[in-house]
């Protein structure tokens, strides 16, 4: 079994200090949890697209947007349940290789929206392994407070794809009530970063 | 490419409508039926080919590429879609303008029994998460149905898929 570090990071602190420039960056959010700390971060703003169902489409929304949009700067924020459904799409990310990915791991290793069961990073999976096995070019994991301004500094100069995983406590996520109409929220990004 | 593959003529014919109507990116997971198609996304300079680990992926990038205003495609065999169902809440939810392209098994002389049971229940997934079918099953549809499937997923803004028929594409051998 793995021995990991407890996260002691506070998850409601995190994303305002990795994301300093809000207004430089599209963002994509997976599941409640990460989509209220993201809400959170950029006001609902209009370069968010918050999801609360479809789990697992977090990562590869980015890549599709990274891909489509390679002159931008694209962050998926989402948590460790959420990606592990969908874990497959790093080994897409890794073959595609978009310089203008940033994937951010919110790792509460538990399922906070349901009831808090716990997750498989909570035991023995190694979501850096599983990242770099997949081929990401740049993967960090921080578990402490102090640890974030070397996370600040891997998503300024890391080469892309990067991957961030934050082990975070176990507290609730943002309170943050944020728009939950999926399609006028795309219509409200599309009209933002088209116009 | 050789010209004697029995896919060579009319998936040329598909490229160059999807390509003229602007989309860039052929999200895929290989299959007999989208391997021509395919070959001529990743020949293409205006085009991107994007192998898949699972078919689901494939309805998200197209999401991530509509947000930023570009249109990808999904190429999968009927199979495949099965694995597509939860993600497709983003075209009946989230009025994404998703377009597919599916090459039918467990279709019209299909001789594999593990490939009936998606067969079967492919038009009715689609149905159900809000797609519609735009179905070939002969070749002298494929450019009409092609055209209608991009015109609901473009003006129209609907979730369309173009569905290659056995009848249309031949049943596989075993």
């Amino acid at each position: 079994m793995a021995n990991f570090p407890n996260g002691e990071i506070d998850r409601r602190e995190l994303l305002p200090q990795l994301f300093p420039s809000i207004e430089s960056w599209l963002f994509v959010s997976g599941l409640a949890g990460a989509s209220k700390d993201t809400a959170a971060l950029t006001g609902d703003g209009p370069n968010l697209y918050s999801m609360a169902g479809t789990m697992g489409a977090a990562v590869p929304m980015g890549l599709g947007m990274a891909l489509s949009a390679p002159e931008s700067n694209v962050a998926v924020i989402t948590g460790d349940g959420e990606l592990l459904m969908g874990v497959g799409a790093l080994i897409t990310v890794a073959s595609a290789a978009p310089q203008n990915l940033t994937i951010v791991c919110i790792d509460n290793s538990m399922h906070g929206e349901t009831g808090g069961q716990p997750g498989h990073t909570s035991a023995t999976a190694d979501l850096a392994k599983i990242a770099e096995g997949s081929g990401i070019a740049s993967v960090l994991t921080i578990s402490r407070p102090n640890e974030i301004s070397r996370a600040v500094e891997f998503l300024g100069t890391a080469p892309g794809p990067r991957f961030l995983i934050a082990r975070v406590l176990p507290t609730p996520p943002s309170a943050f009530k944020r728009n939950m109409d999926m399609a006028a929220c795309r219509v409200r990004f599309r009209e933002n970063f088209l116009s | 490419m050789t010209t004697d593959h029995p896919h060579s003529e009319w998936s040329g014919a598909m490229f160059d409508i999807l390509r003229d109507a602007g989309v860039t990116l052929f999200t895929h997971v290989p299959d007999a039926g989208n391997d021509r198609l395919v070959a001529l996304a990743e020949a293409n300079n205006e085009t991107r080919a994007l192998l898949l680990t699972s078919e689901e992926e494939g309805i998200a990038i197209c999401a991530g590429a509509d947000l930023v205003g570009q249109r990808g495609i999904l190429c999968m065999q009927s199979s495949g879609l099965g694995n597509c169902t939860n993600h497709l809440s983003l075209a009946k939810g989230g009025r994404f303008p998703l377009l597919m392209m599916i090459s039918m098994r467990g279709d019209y002389g299909e001789q594999n029994p593990w490939q009936y049971p998606m067969g079967e229940a492919a038009e009715t997934i689609l149905r159900a998460m809000g797609v519609l079918i735009f179905r070939v099953e002969s070749r002298d549809e494929l450019e009409d149905a092609t055209r209608a499937a991009l015109n609901a997923s473009g003006p129209g803004g609907q979730a369309a898929a173009i569905v290659l028929s056995q009848k249309f594409l031949g049943a596989k051998a075993f």
